[in-house]
């Protein structure tokens, strides 16, 4: 007779998937409601800095597709939020911890989007960091999980590809929309390395987390990863990307680059970054205003039960 | 008050016509009719599917709190059952 620890245990062994009605170990599933939350979250405020665009797009063809884009996006936060609900928490007590700060979402979506030309970088640059983030998560160890991420990486192709278009667009244009292009990319580049995590020195939970098979790399490889691929879509599109250290290292096969700033990332982390308090005010204020409308229509569903039991 | 979360709800997809509904997840709504307006702009944004089923999660019944438990052991030792149990010449054409 084996234990279910030792069931469990082979299970991850053998690269097969962990189901919810599955015995897991209590630190497996706390890393997972806290990972797939923050994941979640990060979704939700994630279409604030995008969706500041929504009215000023230059174009009925640009509108439609940040829409859709942000859509996308809504649509991503209920398929983890779904998946997380699988772990016995609820959705209520998910959105109450990230309005609380007790549950985090991903640093980036604390940075303003100061001109139009963002929403390109973020699609280029953000999006295609949660790409690269994502890809391996299709493989994790926890079904539910990796079924959302496989939906999620079907999307997000689109997201990374409109964003790289309307870039080359801005930089078929004027000399101003070109230096619009630069300067977006020269404020994103920076707290898009940041999307990894901190170095892998200093992130103490990832070698447990690979055990586990929740994640399937470590940030800095990542990061690395994320790097190399940037460099030559950079080039394609005539931007500088602003890393003086950025260079190809041929006995490596990789390029190397500068250390982003780990305090501003800590500061931002912390709550201390440009946008922190507007993006939780916002949510907040969405999800008190919509109140009266989850009351009205229970209350409206009650009552036609009701009424049809009669 | 404290705040009642509206039920929840599985969703099933048919992907095209000649498959089966498949499970893609779970969402909030609070009757069914919400149900399927929900499932549609949340799971089949891009042609998913030609059919949506929802049922709430509570009514589902299971075959047993483990996935993987004696319940489906005994097909184990049904070899008889899959068609590569039984030796055909390989001369015999069609089989
Ligand atoms: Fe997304
Ligand atoms: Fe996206």
């Amino acid at each position: 007779m084996t234990t279910l620890q030792e069931q469990f245990d082979a299970t991850v062994a053998h690269s097969d998937r962990i189901e919810p009605r599955d015995w897991m170990p209590e630190g497996y599933r706390k890393t997972l409601v806290r990972q797939i939350a923050q994941h979640a979250h990060s979704e939700i405020i994630g279409m604030q800095p995008e969706g500041n665009w929504l009215t000023r797009a230059p174009s009925l063809r640009r509108k439609a597709i940040l829409l859709a884009k942000v859509q996308d996006e809504a649509g991503h936060g209920l398929y983890l939020y779904s998946a997380c609900e699988t772990l016995g928490v609820s959705r209520l007590e998910l959105t109450e911890m990230l309005l609380a700060g007790a549950q985090k979402y991903s640093s980036i979506f604390n940075y303003p989007t100061l001109s139009y030309a963002d929403v390109g970088t973020i699609g280029w640059l953000v999006d295609g960091a949660a790409i690269c983030n994502q890809v391996p998560l299709c493989r994790t160890s926890y079904g539910p999980y990796g079924r959302a991420m496989v939906r999620i990486c079907k999307e997000e192709s689109f997201h990374q590809r409109q964003g790289y278009e309307l870039l080359t667009t801005m930089m078929r244009g004027t000399d101003e929309q070109r230096a619009m292009v630069q300067e977006s990319v020269d404020r994103f580049w920076w707290p898009a390395l940041m999307m990894f995590g901190p170095p892998d020195a200093d992130s103490p939970n990832t070698v447990q987390s690979m055990e586990w098979g929740i994640k399937r790399n470590t940030n800095d490889d990542l990061r690395q990863r994320f790097v190399d691929m940037s460099v030559p879509q950079a080039e394609a599109l005539g931007v500088t990307l602003p890393d003086p250290a950025l260079r190809w290292n041929d006995e490596r096969g990789h390029h190397d680059f500068g250390e982003p700033d780990w305090e501003e990332f800590m500061a931002v982390v912390k709550g201390n970054g440009p946008c922190n308090a507007q993006r939780i005010a916002h949510r907040r204020r969405a999800h008190d205003d919509g109140a009266w409308v989850r009351e009205a229509a229970l209350a409206f569903a009650e009552r036609s039960a009701e009424e049809s039991r009669a | 008050m404290p705040e009642t979360e509206w039920p929840l709800w599985e969703v099933f997809v048919r992907g095209k016509r000649g498959l089966n509904h498949v499970h893609v997840g779970s969402l909030h709504a609070a009757d069914d009719e919400m149900a399927v307006r929900h499932a549609r702009d949340v799971y089949t944004r891009r042609n998913e599917g030609v059919s949506i089923w929802v049922v709430r999660s509570t009514d589902v019944t299971a075959s047993s709190p483990d996935e993987k438990d004696p319940m489906f052991a005994p097909s184990g030792d049904k070899v008889y059952r899959h068609p590569t149990f039984y030796a055909i010449p390989d001369d015999v054409p069609h089989m």
